[in-house]
């Protein structure tokens, strides 16, 4: 596939960068945030971009998706994140959304995902359970009982988890804490007996939650894909959410540079403008360098899933860690060539630094793909 | 595209009709490409056949014009010429800094008396050319060249010194930059000459560098008389035709770009690493050294994947991209990065100069690991590469 945008794609950026301009602008964040806004984000645009047929871009059009790939869902994560707009596109359509995609039987299917498409569900996936992003470190206990199961244990940092629909709950029917083998995925609504949630404000005015499950008790029915089976599931399901995730920060991440390099350029200080230093100058290069690099890796890996592609999930782990790496650089940067302003609340530049560190520290930093990479690769 | 097709038939069939059986076997480590000039021994005359055999027909030098011995192909053809040969495993016939920097530029701005003179010996290869334009007080600022070309009547009068020729001491004639104008300012002063390296009062020294020896030379120029037909362009005018140059020079090693990135052993890092620095349950031992190999292996992937954009973006009709601009940047710093990274993971069994006690590779990587230092040096350093960008790209001013 190739790594130049075709025309469909080119259209469909241009009219996603229209939409969040408009409606979903930095400020709108800053709203958010200033209001203590109890969604933590506008049901509206999520509507919104449910009629645009975003919300389920990658969903088949029988369950009320439009039926493209992640290369078209990228480029609309990637105009979000110029905006910093926050959306569940990450929780639902990117994380809990292919959990059901890829391992929920048919009923499940069909009963979620249309209305996920219609941007009539919010979900969340409570995978998180200590500081760090830690897929097998799930000790949350999930015991036989006489209809279903009974869940018992802590999530933490679980996306959208104070205003999800059903949370997607990874705990352990077997095994150890840190196996991969044991894990099954339930499907727990947020009405359920037993859960209780602490929204958590983040320091980029992003939404997520801690939860607490004591005997939660769900169906049979609520599990999804077979016992114990659930890495099967949950290992494809954040390869994508990985790579869609980098798509949001490659967006934040040539927001952040631009922003930058115009401000080289108006900022005057002893008679000229400060992008002619010569240090700034170089500085500024090399963030081009690592945006380029960025971008081509990011590009790829949203075509490896839709051709299906043997090094997926190599290609999450090179795009998660470049990305991380190169928006943490640009993120500081940024704010440290902004001077004085740049360090204000004011100034809007703040926002796309703490954005980066959220995401950066979303679903594994740098250093966890690397040994994640490795790994893979049998080293 | 019919056309496209019937022609890579055509092609292939030549080829294999016309290629000679050693001539599709990789280099021998004893072996060299074919360079040309008019010393050249062919110890092997299937070498020499199948130069003469493209020569005939052009396909040294593809895609330029028949009436100077070359093969008249369209680009599109030149590239299925291209495929062919690396399909049928057939070496190039012929390398030179004739073919990718001085016959271009005679094209554009040669008179047709050097266009006939110079251009099908530099098809054949019977000419072999190198190039002088650094100096000892010109480097990064080559427009400051103070090799002097007095106008003596019918000819001129050079005299000064050029350093970092490559090959000058094989080379038959060199491509030279002097200053013909010492009251006009700095880039409006230079003239481009060509003249012939046994011409009286030409010395070659060979240059040492901290790898050992190299095709690097000084060259000295003591009242060297070259005739005045021997001027490419206008006189004073040499400024723009070396910058023409330089961008054709750039291309050549943008082109050799995908070698930079990906071949060289970048998978055989972590297979050196287990080697040298021990494994745990099958994996690197030493997990600073694992994160390492890692980060290297994904800056190369990122950066052959930005050369595939490239390409993808100029084939869609977008032109030479911004991210062009940072391949010989990001190339040449990546690989001193890969060689830094190997002498740790190799330890002392890197540091061997020669003599017992080391193997083959290990010499050979420690060499590797010395010369890779001048990648962010020469052909622009990475100093001028970021200058580059700033201003091209980014447009931050001056």
């Amino acid at each position: 596939m190739s790594l130049a945008l075709s025309e469909e794609q080119e259209l469909l950026r241009s009219t996603a960068r229209e939409f969040v301009s408009e409606h979903a602008p930095v400020r709108e964040l800053r709203k958010l945030r200033d209001t203590q806004d109890a969604t933590g984000f506008s049901r509206a645009l999520w509507k919104q971009m449910g009629e645009l047929g975003w919300a389920g871009i990658v969903l088949p059009e029988e369950l009320g998706g439009a039926g493209l790939g992640f290369a078209e869902l990228g480029i609309v994560l990637e105009e979000c994140g110029r905006t910093l707009a926050a959306t569940p596109l990450v929780s639902t359509t990117l994380l809990a959304g292919n959990v059901v995609l890829l391992g929920g039987n048919e009923m499940q299917k069909k009963e979620i995902l249309p209305s996920v498409a219609k941007a009539e569900r919010v979900l969340a996936l409570a995978l998180q359970e200590a500081a760090h992003h830690a897929p097998y470190a799930v000790a949350t206990r999930a015991e036989s009982s006489a209809n279903g199961y009974k869940l018992t244990g802590k999530k933490t940092f679980v996306l959208d988890g104070h205003v999800a629909d059903q949370i997607v709950v990874v705990a352990r029917t077997a095994g150890a804490t840190g196996d991969r083998d044991g894990l099954s995925l339930f499907l727990v609504p947020k009405s359920a007996r037993g859960l209780s949630v602490q929204r958590t404000i983040m320091v980029d005015g992003r939404n997520a939650a801690n939860l607490v499950l004591e005997g939660v008790e769900v169906e049979r029915s609520a599990l999804i894909g077979a016992a114990g089976r659930g890495a099967d599931v949950l290992d494809p399901a954040l390869d994508r959410a990985t790579i869609g995730l980098a798509a949001e920060m490659l967006g934040t991440l040539g927001e952040a540079f631009e922003r930058t390099i115009k401000y080289l350029k108006d900022r005057k200080q002893f008679g000229v403008p400060i992008g002619s230093f010569q240090a700034l100058k170089h500085r500024a290069a090399n963030m081009f360098v690592e945006v380029e690099l960025s971008r081509s890796i990011v590009l790829d890996a949203l075509r490896a899933i839709d051709e299906n592609r043997p090094d997926v999930p190599q290609l999450a782990s090179i795009a998660k860690a470049r990305l991380s790496d190169a928006l943490h650089l640009v993120g500081n940067e940024a704010v440290q060539m902004h001077g004085g302003i740049g360090v204000t609340d004011e100034e809007e530049i703040g926002l796309f630094m703490k954005r980066a560190r959220v995401a950066e520290l979303t679903l594994g930093d740098g250093a966890y793909h690397r040994a994640r990479f490795a790994a893979l690769s049998g080293f | 595209m019919e056309n496209l097709d019937s022609f890579r038939t055509e092609i292939g069939k030549w080829l294999e009709q016309n290629c000679p059986p050693s001539m599709r076997k990789p280099l021998g480590p004893d072996e060299d490409i074919n360079w040309g000039g008019r010393d050249k021994v062919y110890d092997n005359p299937e070498e020499k056949l199948w130069l003469d055999r493209m020569a005939a027909r052009g396909f040294t030098t593809p895609t330029w014009p028949k009436q100077y011995g070359g093969g008249g192909l369209s680009s599109a053809q030149a590239r299925v010429l291209a495929e062919e040969m690396r399909r049928l495993h057939c070496r190039p016939p012929l390398v030179s800094f004739g073919i990718t920097m001085l016959g271009p530029v005679l094209l554009q701005y040669g008179n047709e008396e050097q266009k006939q003179e110079h251009l099908p010996r530099i098809v054949r290869g019977e000419i072999r050319w190198c190039q002088g334009y650094s100096e000892p007080g010109a480097g990064s600022d080559l427009a400051g060249l103070q090799t002097r070309a007095e106008d003596q009547g019918d000819h001129y009068l050079v005299n000064g010194q050029k350093i970092w020729t490559s090959y000058a001491d094989y080379a038959d004639w060199i491509f030279c930059l002097v200053r013909t104008n010492t009251t006009a300012p700095k880039h409006d002063g230079i003239s481009f000459l060509l003249f012939d390296m046994k011409t009286p009062g030409v010395t070659v020294a060979p240059i040492k560098l901290i790898s050992g020896s190299s095709p690097f030379c000084q060259t000295f120029f003591q009242d060297v008389k070259v005739p005045k037909k021997n001027l490419v362009g206008k006189l004073d005018g040499g400024w723009t035709i070396a910058k023409a140059l330089l961008q054709h020079e750039r291309e050549m090693i943008g082109g050799m770009g995908l070698g930079m990135g990906g071949s060289g052993g970048g998978g055989t890092l972590d297979a050196l690493a287990k080697e040298y620095c021990g494994t745990e349950a099958g994996r690197i031992a030493d997990p600073v050294i694992r994160d390492q190999v890692a980060q290297h292996l994904m800056d190369s992937r990122c950066f052959t994947t930005t050369i595939r954009r490239s390409g993808d973006e100029a084939k869609a009709g977008a032109g030479p991209g911004a991210a062009s601009s940072m391949f010989k940047l990001y190339g040449t710093e990546m690989n001193k990065r890969r060689y830094e990274l190997l002498v740790k993971v190799l330890g002392s069994q890197a540091l061997g100069w020669e003599g017992e006690g080391f193997n083959t590779r290990e010499l050979g990587t420690t060499r590797e690991w010395l010369r890779s230092k001048g990648n962010s040096i020469e052909g622009g350093t990475s100093e001028v590469q970021l200058n580059i960008i700033a201003k091209r790209v980014l447009g931050l001013p001056d």
